[in-house]
């Protein structure tokens, strides 16, 4: 146990290195670094929404007003003009990647909590654990990925947390097939054998010997499954199908602007290069991630 | 070969059991909500108790089950609450409305991506095979409904070129399928292009191809001859697969454009709870997933001759 306890102080600050190295790492690739800053961007968007001087992204003002039209008593502008019901657009956009980051994020973490316990199961302990979490996760991906998610959300409800649980049914699966396929790669090198020549447990050697060795392939991976989560999180609100109105959704926003036509093209473009530039930035980053990996 | 493509088929009708099992389960292991969904929110529940009794309901529950595979088999999935028309009426004309839509998707973008992919293969780094990743980044970035509202406000509200729904109310007209299929092949078409990018790219650093070239053999022929036909096997499986990427992108699209298609069908059914027509759109878009991935999994080692022979050497 004392030597337990001596490798995990040690190991705490070189870690928080690795992590801030990695930011440095970026600098090798201009597709990372691109796909970085628009993440920035919206990650800064999204923290200091609070303290923009927006409108209140929910309260009616006045409707279907073009882009960089001043409002009637001349006090305010709509940079980004307002939606049916006379809400500015640029605040909902706003408030919105608030909300899709926040919620994708979640999704996202939640996905892959269960989808690393299943493949670092499946792929150390094999054998029969292997067949049966093999099976489930089969089992999930034979569905379309919009009508599982259609399924489940109609069948419980479109709440902030049945999103989260429908995303990790989802996600999970695939992410399982990538942290087994690692596994069944890793357990055979020699530091996991010495592990357990030390009598360390499975868990031990699962967490501390196999998990932090696999995290390249599976930073790639998050990355993507974040510009994923993100699109299935839009799209459900397109549907009627995503986290609760009033509170602006990208996808919600392009619904609810459709049947309008050419008065509100306006609010449906916009909302549309949102979440298309999010996806794109989650889409660059984990390209150079993975050109970076690549070139090591 | 015979026994690789019987354990796959196995497998597949192993899943479809379950996933049947499973959906019987969720919709119709409570029987009273059943009856309320059919015979309506204002029924009281000794009219919910009759009709239970009347349909068969109070007998077990795996007996009902059985007896619902039975139907199914026979295409009879019961009777549509919403549209008050049997399931399979509904069914089969949709099923083609949105095989028209996915034939003409993949008429488009199996050669437009096969081509691009190729041609930026063979040389790698070159100006087209950066504009190509640039193209299908861009392109795998912008969710259908996105860009559904991208080219309705262009095409649509700008230029009026096109109208912007699809519902073919007044007839066919193939000027209401061109921003469906559009949308679809965006969306598509980068992701099997790189693919056959990356395929094509590994098979020309190949130590055959290196032989073909050494030899004298003019460029076209090293190509066409001798690199294609590897470097289209890896392709063809991700094509097969797509099918499944396709099923959901036709959702959305069907939703956006109000296309009578299969998709829409499926979601009307689960937005109105209306439980057989979901239960037998979802079966029958787990049987088209599961279907076309056995095809590529069969197709794949027809065609590949290095699995084909381990195998029957094995």
């Amino acid at each position: 146990m004392a030597v337990r306890g001596r490798r995990d102080r040690s190991e705490a600050l070189p870690l928080l290195a690795a992590a801030l190295r990695s930011l440095g790492v970026l600098r090798e690739s201009p597709v990372a670094m691109a796909g970085a800053a628009i993440l920035l961007f919206w990650l800064a968007m999204a923290v200091l929404a609070p303290l923009l001087p927006l409108a209140d992204p929910n309260l009616p003002l006045e409707p279907l007003r073009p882009p960089l039209s001043v409002s009637a008593d001349g006090t305010a502008t709509f940079w980004l003009g307002t939606d049916i019901k006379g809400r500015d657009v640029l605040s909902r956009l706003i408030w919105g990647a608030r909300r899709v980051l926040v919620w994708a994020g979640l999704a996202t973490l939640a996905a892959y909590l269960v989808g690393i316990a299943m493949g670092l199961v499946a792929g150390y302990r094999g054998g029969w654990w292997d067949e049966i979490l093999s099976f489930v996760a089969n089992l999930l991906l034979s569905f379309p990925v919009m009508v599982l998610y259609i399924v489940v959300i109609t069948r419980i409800g479109a709440s902030p947390l049945n999103i989260v649980l429908a995303v990790t049914f989802a996600s999970a699966p695939a992410i399982m097939r990538i942290v087994r396929g690692l596994v069944l790669d890793l357990r055979t090198r020699d530091y996991v054998l010495a592990a357990r020549a030390r009598g360390e447990g499975a868990l031990w050697i699962m967490l501390v010997e196999l998990l932090p060795n696999a995290r390249g392939p599976l930073l790639v991976d998050a990355c993507l499954r974040m510009g994923y989560t993100t699109i299935a999180l839009a799209t459900l609100g397109f549907l009627g199908l995503g986290l609760p109105p009033p509170d602006p959704d990208w996808g919600a926003m392009i619904a609810e602007t459709q049947p309008m036509g050419a008065f509100a093209g306006h609010a449906m473009v916009f909302p549309a290069l949102a979440v298309s530039s999010l996806v794109l930035g989650f889409n660059l980053l984990a390209d150079g991630l993975r050109e970076i990996s690549l070139r090591d | 070969m015979l026994k690789l493509a019987l354990r796959r088929f196995g497998a597949m009708v192993l899943i479809m059991a379950v996933v049947s099992f499973l959906l019987f389960l969720i919709f119709e292991s409570d029987k009273l909500a059943v009856a309320g969904k059919v015979l309506g929110p204002y029924s009281s529940i000794e009219q919910r108790e009759l009709w239970l009794e009347k349909e068969g309901y109070n007998r077990p529950f795996l007996v009902r089950y059985g007896e619902w595979v039975a139907d199914a088999l026979r295409g009879d999935f019961g009777q549509s609450i919403r549209f008050k028309a049997p399931v399979s009426d509904l069914l089969w004309p949709r099923l083609a409305n949105t095989a028209i839509l996915a034939g003409l998707v993949f008429a488009l973008m199996i050669p437009l991506s096969l081509t691009l992919g190729v041609l930026a293969g063979m040389r790698e780094g070159s100006l087209l095979d950066r504009l190509l990743s640039f193209l299908s980044i861009g392109t795998t970035s912008i969710p259908e409904f996105a860009s559904a509202a991208f080219l309705v406000a262009l095409f649509v509200f700008e230029l009026r070129w096109l109208p912007g729904t699809s519902s073919m109310t007044g007839g066919f007209d193939w000027r209401q399928l061109v921003l469906p299929v559009a949308v679809l092949v965006l969306y598509d078409f980068g992701y099997v292009a790189r693919m056959t990018r990356a395929s094509m790219a590994e098979v020309m650093t190949s130590p055959y191809i290196r032989t073909a070239v050494l030899k004298g053999l003019p460029r076209h022929r090293v190509i066409l001859g001798h690199a294609l036909r590897n470097a289209l096997i890896a392709p063809f499986t991700v094509i097969v697969l797509q099918l499944n990427w396709l099923l959901s992108g036709v959702i959305v699209v069907e939703v956006f454009f109000a296309y009578k298609g299969f998709g829409a069908l499926l979601y009307e059914a689960a937005m109105f709870g209306d439980i057989y027509l979901i239960e037998a759109c979802t079966m029958v878009a787990v049987f088209v997933a599961v279907f076309s991935q056995f095809l590529s999994d069969v197709g794949y080692t027809l065609l590949n001759p290095r699995i084909r022979f381990a195998r029957e050497g094995g």
